[in-house]
């Protein structure tokens, strides 16, 4: 199941044109259900689990989660951005933690 | 502003053609995606000539756009000191067998590329460079970068240079004055516009083609992007071109790789980064063992994307890629890597609970690609990059007979196309606008969407999924350990036929239906093309990447040549034909 929404963290980006993820999923796929205000993905088998989305919801409202034909269920990976770097959070099916940390960016 | 603000999509029921808004442009360079070469195009052409009117124009948003959303871990050309590019062109020619190559397109591409690569580390990309400030060589000519924000940083150049970007536009064809190309047409993704770009010079980067066959692990719930080329990237740029006459070059010169299994991560990184031989199901070497007088582990690509397969084929399977016993250090330096470029292949490893270093990664090969970034299927460009259609450039993975470009050689080669345009438009004008053109245009792209209630008719959806079971089956997909032969090409260049025949049935509920639509037809002129290509060259000479079953030899006699192919835009019938091979940079071909 690729792209999960957290139905009480996400507000669909309440005021915004379009919701940070619908803005910059590669795929056309994120976009916002009109009734529900809640982000949602058109069709998750044409996702690419590029964590676009993931990274740029402003209220860590996505997870990426694989499909079950590949990969068991509830290893998670989580992104967080930080100044010209970044964190990955990974737990894997048998509750096993690791944290990996890197500089994306130079200081230009 | 240059960024050109986007919108949810509009619920758009139009009537009729009539309703539907034309919004017409004018520029002096088009460029058609804003990906790896797109980006470095608008800052070339805007470097050289600031008062340059550059508009790109992008299906999706240029921040996270294409092959290069989740990042990259490396650069996989860049020349270390003491190598020259005429080494990186023997290299080159070398993994392709000996070529044929467009030795002339290499070479001007390797004078380019460390002043390309040097370009993104000024503009803040991390290369990994040791205690002494030299950059880490992680395999012959690969360098490591932390390259998660590769794409932002070469879009925000892109936009700080002055190119007007037109997010959620998809390109869906060329607009022509006779056979000259004068711009291009697309659909407004978000707003239900009609965009018509005129520009003295365009420049087709949309990137290769996934999606042409199916992925094995496509399933009937959430699986089926799982491939290793972006599925973003359907072959639009091709096959815009195509259908005004252009001239594609080695389509038959598919990129098959080996791939982590069933999710298709990257693999080669990893077995060249850290040397991890790939094995069998016994232990053994595969490369050492059966490959040793091909040169083992350093066997041109296509032997080592292809083995595995056979190692399958022959009942020793399952393949893996030997991760047992490294260091652990070395781990999280492959999960960094992973992390910067298919970050969700962590997650995978982690949704089996798997520890590399006991229980190695799994390989397989991929569903078979055309991607002129990696081998040569593409545009045929003279060494401006001008495709045979006048007016029409390419760059990146569109243009063809220059395999091994990857990020670096891509964004040299988006110089290159940028300065060959700039040289083109001198003197160019621009004709009045061909509004016959334009409303056939707009009507064959809208017309999914202007179907009534009582419509039936096919989904873009079913007619991809059609499509790419049809070419696994027939044209030689993963099903078929990629191998193909005459009658089974035939049978799908009859299908294709009919899908074509079937297209006026095409239905789309919105928007982003209407985009998948235009992208199903895009994919069927693609796919025709590489039939035609896998048909014409008589020989097995890359086996894997185009394996003939009724012709398992090589066949210097007739095919030590490029295959060609042209479509006639009045009657749509395709022509195959050869050019020969001219070998410029001195040494044995065979060797690197």
């Amino acid at each position: 199941m690729p792209p999960r929404v957290n139905l009480e963290k996400c507000n669909g980006c309440e005021g915004r044109e379009e919701s940070f993820c619908e803005e910059v999923c590669p795929g056309d796929l994120m976009t916002v259900g009109e009734e529900t205000m809640r982000a949602f993905c058109r069709n998750n088998r044409d996702c690419w689990d590029c964590m676009s989305c993931v990274k740029a919801c402003p209220r860590n409202a996505i997870e990426t989660r694989i499909p079950y034909q590949l990969g068991y269920c509830n290893a998670t990976l989580k992104p967080f951005m930080g100044k010209n770097s970044i964190t990955w959070k990974c737990i894997d099916i048998y509750g096993n933690v690791k944290t990996y940390s890197y500089k994306n960016r130079l200081e230009v | 502003m240059t960024k050109i603000p986007t919108k949810r999509a509009i619920k758009f029921n139009p009537k009729n053609l009539g309703e539907i808004p034309v919004e017409i442009i004018t520029a002096d360079l088009l460029i058609i995606g804003g990906g790896n070469a797109g980006c470095f195009v608008a800052v070339e052409a805007k470097k050289n000539n600031p008062d340059l009117k550059v508009v790109i124009m992008e299906k999706a948003n240029i921040m996270r756009s294409g092959a290069c959303s989740a990042g990259m871990d490396a650069i996989n050309t860049y020349i270390p000191e003491g190598k020259t590019p005429e080494d990186l062109v023997r290299w080159s020619r070398a993994q392709v067998g000996g070529g044929p190559l467009r030795e002339d397109l290499a070479l001007s591409n390797a004078k380019e590329l460390n002043e390309a690569v040097d370009d993104l580390e000024r503009w803040g990309l991390p290369i990994l460079r040791d205690e002494k400030g030299k950059a880490s060589f992680r395999g012959k000519w690969d360098i490591s970068i932390h390259g998660e924000q590769l794409k932002p940083i070469m879009a925000e150049k892109a936009i700080e240079a002055g190119a007007e970007v037109y997010n959620r536009v998809a390109g869906t064809g060329l607009l022509m004055d006779g056979e000259r190309c004068i711009g291009a047409m697309g659909l407004g993704v978000r707003d239900g516009k009609f965009y018509v770009f005129r520009a003295k010079a365009t420049v087709v980067s949309t990137g290769g083609a996934g999606t042409l066959y199916k992925s094995y692990t496509a399933d009937s719930t959430d699986s089926g992007a799982q491939i290793w080329m972006c599925p973003y990237c359907v072959g639009s740029g091709y096959a815009m071109g195509y259908r005004q006459g252009a001239e594609l070059t080695s389509l038959e010169q598919r990129w098959v790789a080996t791939r982590s299994k069933d999710f298709c991560g990257p693999i080669d990184t990893i077995s060249v980064g850290y040397k991890t031989p790939i094995i069998n199901c016994k232990g053994e070497r595969i490369m050492q063992e059966r490959y040793a007088h091909l040169g083992g582990e350093a066997a041109p690509r296509y032997i080592r994307a292809n083995a595995p397969m056979e190692e399958w084929l022959a009942g020793r399977g399952p393949t893996y890629c030997d991760t047992r016993n490294m260091d652990p250090k070395l781990v999280d330096d492959m999960m960094v890597d992973y992390l910067n470029e298919r970050p969700s292949f962590v997650l995978f490893l982690a949704s089996r609970g798997q520890d590399v270093t006991k229980d190695p990664i799994e390989t397989y090969g991929s569903d078979p690609y055309i991607v002129g970034g990696h081998t040569m299927g593409g545009y045929w460009v003279d060494i401006d990059r001008m495709t045979t259609v006048q007016g029409m450039f390419a760059a990146g993975e569109t243009a063809g007979g220059n395999p091994n470009k990857f990020v670096g050689g891509c964004a040299a080669e988006g110089k290159l196309a940028a300065r060959g345009a700039i040289k083109y438009m001198e003197g160019v004008e621009l004709p009045e606008l061909d509004m016959d053109q334009v409303n056939f245009e707009k009507e064959r792209i809208f017309m999914p969407l202007l179907r009534d209630k009582a419509f039936e008719g096919v989904s873009s959806l079913e007619m991809k999924e059609r499509l790419q079971r049809l070419m696994d089956e027939y044209a030689g997909g993963t099903s078929q350990y990629y191998r193909t032969n005459e009658e089974r090409l035939d049978y799908a260049l009859k299908h294709i036929k009919i899908l074509r025949s079937q297209f006026q049935y095409l239905k789309a509920k919105d928007l982003h239906d209407l985009m998948q639509a235009s992208e199903t037809m895009d994919r069927v002129d693609v796919a025709e093309a590489v039939c035609h290509h896998l048909k014409a060259r008589k020989e097995t000479r890359w086996q894997g990447w185009q394996t003939r079953s009724d012709y398992p030899e090589v066949d210097n006699d007739n095919f030590d040549c490029f295959v060609e192919s042209r479509r006639n835009p009045e009657t749509g019938e395709i022509t195959t034909f050869t050019r020969p091979y001219e070998k410029i940079v001195s040494g044995d071909r065979y060797l690197s």
